[in-house]
């Protein structure tokens, strides 16, 4: 069980961490960015999977059902774009 | 088995963090997306074998619901067009805000059953109230960037009332997080269902122009839900990486305010436009037009041309004629660059993305800071459906709106083109007063057709 100070921990190194890989990043790429970090909290499926996992009645088996594909959405939707956005990102040098 | 999942979570978070720190140059930025997503499989496999999961129905619901969520999402992200991005992304965010707000939902509704400590229910219901405003307000975004909804609604008292909604959804949500396993279900419902109007009301009256603050925002704030669940599901993977991606988050959303010279509290809690634009100063001067083909000759006779694009040339998706042109350019020794402003398009970087689409290299691409030197030496500026970035009251009247607000310097150009389709004023309703000065032509039509008439001008010249 993460609690008290440990999850604090967590919490204050990871916002950190997030700040950091942020803070140097140019311009063109805040959209393919904000569109990463966007899916990056797709991750939000798996806990979606585990509330519906133990989720015991039908109210709690609907939420969760619903959450499940907006969680899905959220992670493959992410990516997709993500993915498409950067893939044209080439240097006059590189080519395709 | 425990010791598997906890290091596959923990593998996971690894990814996500180099992945994110791998899109944060041109270079890796593909891998980067690549390796987030091997990332996101690792966690999504290994959670099927989770202890908590059980039940045969709520696997088949698990499957299901991934098949369905999962098969939509796919089928319209990769039919979006380039120009529809940002309120995509509004979209997927607002989806991730509601899957953890559902999280925080079933959770509380369990509390009979699975007690929590008083901060982690205080936390499981902060995270139902942010993710909630995440999901409505995102959906209005994504509806308003759409062109579903067009009005901005605003009307007296209107942040009396939304003070009033927040204040009851804050009241409910602390009975909540105090009624410790007696959680009721009627004040749950009212207090999720407030939340979502809050979102609603929030984003109601803030302008289009906002949007992307207002997106970037939104998700950074969906990160911190999920960073929340992650807390209360005893998830590491979920906490890392929904805290990393808040604190990613809230930077972005700095960085898009700062370049537009709008304090997040400001766009948030003030109405843009509402004060102070009957003071501006009047504008002199008129506006001259000029053909296509003297504009082609002007600029195939430069030494340096600087593109100047916003969100203008997206709608008449003009991006690819326009890489057209600066290629014939460069074919007869003109130097072409792209002067992007921080804010052009619907969001920072929208502009970058366009012309990646288009194929020009970014190492022509360059950002305010790097340009606004270059214009003084540039013969000529070609401003192609960009109004506010490139107007100069930005610099000189402090009694206009956006005054203060950093813009690119296309008036210092010997020459400045404005490829424009009718004579209104920009997104801010502020005129703008580049368009009438001496050494400004205005080329009046849609975009994509003017910089095709450009083409076959700067053609004849042979």
């Amino acid at each position: 069980m993460i609690e008290g100070f440990v999850a604090l921990y967590i919490f204050m190194l990871a916002a950190f961490t997030g700040y950091e890989v942020i803070s140097k990043v140019p311009v063109i790429l805040h959209t393919p960015l904000m569109s990463g970090s966007n899916f990056v909290h797709g991750i939000v499926l798996v806990g979606t999977m585990v509330a519906l996992g133990h989720a015991s009645t039908p109210l709690e088996q609907l939420i969760g059902f619903v959450a499940v594909i907006l969680g899905a959405g959220n992670a493959v939707g992410g990516y997709v774009v993500t993915e498409r956005m950067l893939e044209m990102f080439k240097s006059s040098k590189g080519g395709k | 088995m425990s010791f598997i999942i906890n290091a596959a979570y923990f593998i996971a978070a690894v990814l996500f963090i180099v992945g994110l720190k791998q899109m944060a140059s041109p270079v890796n930025a593909r891998r980067g997306i690549i390796w987030a997503g091997v990332g996101m499989v690792i966690a999504t496999l290994v959670t099927f074998v989770h202890p908590e999961v059980s039940g045969l129905v709520n696997y088949l619901l698990i499957v299901l619901g991934i098949g369905i969520g999962g098969a939509l999402a796919w089928w319209t992200g990769k039919k979006v067009p380039m120009t529809d991005m940002p309120q995509m992304i509004a979209l997927y965010n607002g989806m991730g805000g509601g899957a953890a707000a559902g999280i925080g939902l079933i959770a509380l509704l369990q509390a009979d059953k699975h007690e929590m400590s008083f901060i982690i229910q205080f936390i499981a219901v902060l995270g139902v109230l942010i993710g909630s405003v995440a999901f409505s307000g995102s959906l209005i975004a994504y509806a308003k960037l759409q062109g579903i909804m067009k009005k901005t609604l605003r009307f007296g008292g209107q942040q009396w009332l939304n003070l009033a909604v927040f204040a009851i959804t804050v009241i409910s949500g602390l009975i909540l997080a105090f009624s410790g396993a007696e959680v009721s279900g009627n004040v749950l419902l009212v207090f999720f269902v407030l939340a979502l109007v809050f979102g609603v009301l929030m984003t109601l009256p803030i302008g289009g122009a906002d949007m992307p603050v207002v997106i970037s925002l939104y998700n950074a704030l969906t990160g911190l839900a999920v960073g929340f669940k992650g807390l209360v599901l005893d998830n590491p993977a979920l906490m890392i990486a929904g805290i990393v991606v808040g604190a990613a988050g809230t930077l972005l959303t700095q960085l898009m305010a700062k370049a537009m010279n709008r304090p997040i509290s400001n766009v948030l809690f003030s109405h843009f436009g509402s004060a102070g634009g009957a003071e501006a100063a009047e504008v002199t001067g008129t506006m001259k037009s000029i053909e296509a083909s003297d504009a082609g000759v002007m600029m195939a006779f430069a030494d340096k041309v600087i593109i100047v694009p916003g969100y203008g040339m997206a709608v008449a998706q003009a991006q690819h004629k326009i890489w057209e042109l600066t290629q014939l350019l460069q074919e007869r020794g003109v130097t072409v660059k792209f002067a992007i402003h921080p804010v052009a398009g619907r969001m920072p970087g929208h502009m970058n993305v366009l012309l990646a689409e288009a194929g020009v290299p970014y190492d022509i691409i360059y950002d305010l800071d790097e340009i606004n030197s270059e214009f003084k030496t540039a013969d000529v500026a070609v401003v192609i459906g960009a109004n506010d970035v490139v107007n100069p009251v930005a610099r000189t009247d402090p009694n206009s709106p956006i005054y203060g607000m950093p813009i690119l310097n296309a008036d210092q150009a010997k020459n400045v083109i404005v490829i424009k389709r009718g004579q209104g004023a920009g997104f801010s309703g502020v005129e703008n007063h580049l368009f009438f000065a001496d050494n400004t032509r205005m080329l009046y039509g849609d975009g994509q057709k003017v910089a095709a008439e450009l083409i076959s001008s700067i053609k004849e010249i042979g």
